[in-house]
C-alpha cells in the first residue's frame, strides 16, 4: 500500500519496538493510529545506535534487554498491519541487523508482514545497490534520509531513489528533543522539492504542537520520535497507550479533518 | 535526468573498498563532511608543502625514523629466528599513534577546523591527538569509555595536562566502541566546525585509507633498514591488531613482497566464548559497525557483542576493512594471543632486553615467542613494537603482583 498522509499536517510516529514490550508497542501503535498518526515507524533496536540521542539509546537498551529480535519486530509489524490496514508502516533500522538476517530474507519477510517501506539510518545511496534491488523486487518503498548538509547533487540522488516519502532531517545532529526548530529545516525541504514530488516528512527534534505547526507550513508531515519514546519511558506499561494517544491528539493545534 | 550518484554493490571496485569490505555506512548528515575530507586529503597528499611540513614534524618532533633494533638476547633465549623490533615505542607520546595524529592534525588546520574530536581506547591516540592539538593550537575533546578511563588513568591525566577535555562514555561496554559512537554523535552534531581525528584504520572512507597512509612510513622504514642491516627482506612481520593501524602500517609496503609473511595478532582475551575476547577472525562475521563493512563480533541477530582484552587498545568488536580483505585473500595471517600470554611477553621482553612493551604490542611479542623457536637461525622476524608500557603500570602491578 502506498504511504499517504490523510491528515494535514501528516504525523509520523516513531516507536522503538519492544519498549516497554512487544505487546506494549503494539498497543501504543494502535492508540497512535487511532489518535491520528498517519505512519508508524517501527524501530528495530540496535546495540550501537550512533545516530540516536540518549532517549532512543535507552529505549533500545530496554528493548534488547527484553530479548527483542528482528523477527519479533517483523511479526509485530504484521499484527499492526492486520489491526489497522489503512496506516502507513515503515521499518526503521540500522544496517547490521538486516545484513545478519539476510537482505533477501528481510525484504521478503518485511513485505509479507505488510510493511510499506524501510528506512536504514546508516545506508546512503552510494552503498544501496543490492538493497534497492531487493526493495524493488518485493515492492517495499526505500526511504532515504536527507540532511541540511546534503549538497544538491546528493539531494537529487536521494530524491531519485526514495519512494513513499523523503525524510528530511530538521537539523544537523542526532535524534532527540529540542526547544525550537532550526531554520535549516525549511531551507532543506525547499531544496528537496526541486528534485522530488514525494511527500516530505521532517524529523529529529520535533517535540511539541508548536513544532508540528511550524513544520506544517513548509512540509507534508512531521516525525515525532524521542518526544514519544520519552513519554513511554515515563509512563506505566498500562498507561502508555492512553498517554501517547492524548499526546498525539494535542500535537495538532487546530483540529483538521482528514483529507479525502 | 539521470542521478549523478549511482548506487553500487559492495563487490564493485571503487575508492574506499578493500575487496568487498570498507565503504561508507553513515548517517547522511556526515556524507558531505566525508566527501570534503576525502577531497582535502587527496589535495594534501599531492601538496609538496604539506608533505614537507609533516615529514619535518615526524622527524624533529616525533622522532622518525624509529630504530630497527636487533634483539640479540631475546633471539638467543629463543634459539630460532633473528628477532628485530621496530621501535615505534620510542616515538614522542609513546606509540605509533602520533604518526596519524600529526598527519590529520595538519589536515584539520589546512581545512580551517578549529575544534578537533577523537576517541581513544588505551589513551595513546587520545594523548597523541591532545599533543598535536596543543602543538597546533586547536581545541581538543577526547571521548573515552569509563572502563578505559579507569584502566588507563595515567593517559587521562596526560590528556588533561595537555589541555584536552576528556569526556567519559558510560553507554554500552564503556570501551573503545562506545567512545567511537559518542565521537560520531558529536561529529554529526558539530560537523560544520569540527574535525573528527579518528585514530585507527577504521570507520567510513576515507579514514581506513588515510590512516594507513599516515602509518605507511613504518613498513617503508623497516624495508630500508632491513636492506641496510641484513641486505634482504624479513621472513615475517608481526603486529598486534585492534582496529589495525599499526599493523597495516607495518604490513603495507610488504604486501607485494610475497616472500614476507604478514602476521596480525588479535586479542584472545580470557576465553573462546563470545564476549571473552576480541578475536574478530575467530568468532566474527562480516557486518557493519561504525561506518565500515568488515568482520564484526556479533550475535545471531546482528547485535554487536561485548569484547574483553587486558589491553584497552585491542578491545574492539570490529577490525579495519583492509585487514578483512588481507584475511580473506590469505595474504596476511591472523592469530590470537590471550591475556596471560601477553602478560608473560611483557615480562620476557622486559627481562631479556630491558624494554617494556605496551600490553597491546605485547600480543605481537607473544606471537614472536611462539613462532621464533621453530624458525631457522637464518630466518628473520620483525615485531612492530607499537607502543611502550609505561601507561600500563597500574594493570601490570596488579596482574604481576609487583
Amino acid at each position: 500500500m502506498p504511504i499517504r498522509f490523510a491528515h494535514k499536517p501528516g504525523l509520523v510516529v516513531y516507536l522503538t519496538a519492544g519498549d516497554p514490550s512487544l505487546e506494549g508497542t503494539q498497543a501504543i501503535a494502535l492508540a497512535a493510529i487511532d489518535a491520528g498518526a498517519d505512519v508508524i515507524e517501527l524501530g528495530v533496536p540496535f546495540s550501537d545506535p550512533l545516530a540516536d540521542g540518549p532517549i532512543i539509546q535507552r529505549a533500545s537498551e530496554r528493548a534488547l534487554a527484553h530479548g527483542t529480535r528482528l523477527r519479533d519486530v517483523l511479526a509485530l509489524a504484521g499484527e499492526i498491519r492486520a489491526a489497522r490496514p489503512e496506516a502507513g508502516l515503515v521499518i526503521f533500522t540500522y544496517v547490521n541487523p538486516i545484513l545478519r538476517y539476510g537482505l533477501t530474507r528481510f525484504a521478503e519477510d518485511a513485505a509479507a508482514a505488510g510493511a510499506d517501506g524501510v528506512l536504514v539510518t546508516d545506508m546512503i545511496v552510494e552503498e544501496a545497490g543490492e538493497y534497492l534491488k531487493e526493495m524493488k523486487r518485493v515492492g517495499l518503498a526505500p526511504i532515504f534520509l536527507a540532511a541540511p548538509t546534503s549538497p544538491d547533487e546528493r539531494l537529487q540522488a536521494i530524491a531519485a531513489h526514495s519512494q513513499g516519502l523523503v525524510y528530511a532531517i530538521s537539523r544537523v545532529g542526532i535524534t532527540g528533543t529540542q526547544r525550537s526548530l532550526a531554520a535549516d529545516a525549511a531551507a532543506l525541504v525547499e531544496r528537496i522539492r526541486r528534485w522530488s514530488k514525494l511527500p516530505v516528512a521532517v524529523g529529529f527534534g520535533i517535540s511539541n504542537a508548536e513544532h508540528v505547526a511550524q513544520v506544517a507550513e513548509f512540509a507534508d508531515a512531521a516525525v515525532i520520535g524521542s518526544a514519544i519514546v520519552e513519554r513511554i519511558e515515563g509512563a506505566t506499561p498500562e498507561g502508555a497507550p492512553g498517554a501517547i494517544g492524548r499526546f498525539i491528539q494535542d500535537l495538532r493545534l487546530k483540529e483538521t479533518a482528514p483529507i479525502r | 535526468m539521470a542521478p549523478i550518484i549511482l548506487p553500487a554493490n559492495p563487490s564493485e571496485t571503487r575508492p574506499g573498498r578493500f575487496g568487498v569490505y570498507g565503504g561508507r555506512y553513515v548517517p547522511e548528515t556526515l556524507m558531505a563532511a566525508l566527501v570534503e575530507l576525502e577531497r582535502e586529503y587527496e589535495a594534501a597528499k599531492a601538496d609538496a608543502a604539506f608533505q614537507a611540513e609533516l615529514n619535518a614534524l615526524l622527524a624533529d618532533y616525533a622522532g622518525r625514523p624509529t630504530p630497527l633494533y636487533f634483539a640479540k638476547r631475546l633471539t638467543e633465549a629463543l634459539g630460532g629466528a633473528k628477532i628485530y623490533l621496530k621501535r615505534e615505542d620510542l616515538l614522542h607520546t609513546g606509540a605509533h599513534k602520533i604518526n596519524n595524529a600529526l598527519g590529520q592534525g595538519l589536515l584539520a588546520r589546512r581545512m580551517g577546523k578549529k575544534r578537533v574530536i577523537a576517541e581513544t581506547g588505551a589513551g595513546q591516540h587520545g594523548v597523541a591527538t591532545a599533543t598535536v592539538c596543543a602543538l597546533l593550537g586547536l581545541e581538543c575533546v577526547v571521548y573515552m569509555g569509563d572502563v578505559d578511563m579507569e584502566r588507563q588513568e595515567l593517559n587521562v591525566k596526560r590528556m588533561r595536562l595537555l589541555g584536552a577535555e576528556v569526556r567519559g562514555v558510560s553507554s554500552g561496554s564503556k570501551t573503545l566502541k562506545d567512545a567511537i559512537s559518542e565521537a560520531m554523535r558529536d561529529w554529526v552534531t558539530n560537523v560544520r566546525t569540527t574535525y573528527y581525528l579518528l585514530g585507527s584504520a577504521l570507520g567510513a572512507h576515507p579514514y581506513p585509507t588515510m590512516v594507513r597512509d599516515f602509518h605507511r612510513c613504518i613498513s617503508r622504514e623497516i624495508k630500508a633498514q632491513m636492506m641496510e642491516k641484513e641486505g634482504r627482506l624479513p621472513n615475517a612481520v608481526v603486529a598486534c591488531v585492534g582496529g589495525g593501524s599499526n599493523a597495516i602500517g607495518a604490513f603495507y609496503e610488504f604486501i607485494p613482497e610475497r616472500g614476507v609473511r604478514l602476521i596480525g595478532v588479535e586479542a584472545g582475551g580470557r576465553g573462546a566464548a563470545l564476549g571473552e575476547h576480541a578475536a574478530r577472525f575467530r568468532g566474527g562475521a562480516p557486518g557493519v559497525l561504525q561506518g565500515t563493512y568488515s568482520y564484526v563480533l556479533q550475535d545471531e541477530d546482528g547485535q554487536i557483542a561485548l569484547t574483553h582484552s587486558v589491553s584497552a587498545g585491542l578491545d574492539y568488536a570490529s577490525i579495519g576493512p583492509e585487514h578483512a580483505a588481507l584475511h580473506d585473500s590469505g595474504r596476511a595471517e591472523y592469530v590470537a594471543q590471550d591475556d596471560a600470554a601477553a602478560l608473560d611477553a611483557v615480562v620476557k621482553l622486559a627481562r631479556t632486553e630491558g624494554i617494556l612493551p605496551a600490553l597491546e604490542s605485547a600480543h605481537a611479542v607473544a606471537e614472536a615467542l611462539r613462532i621464533a623457536p621453530a624458525m631457522g637461525a637464518h630466518e628473520i622476524l620483525v615485531v612492530n613494537l607499537s607502543g611502550r608500557g609505561d601507561k600500563d603500570m597500574g594493570i601490570l602491578a596488579r596482574e604481576l603482583k609487583l
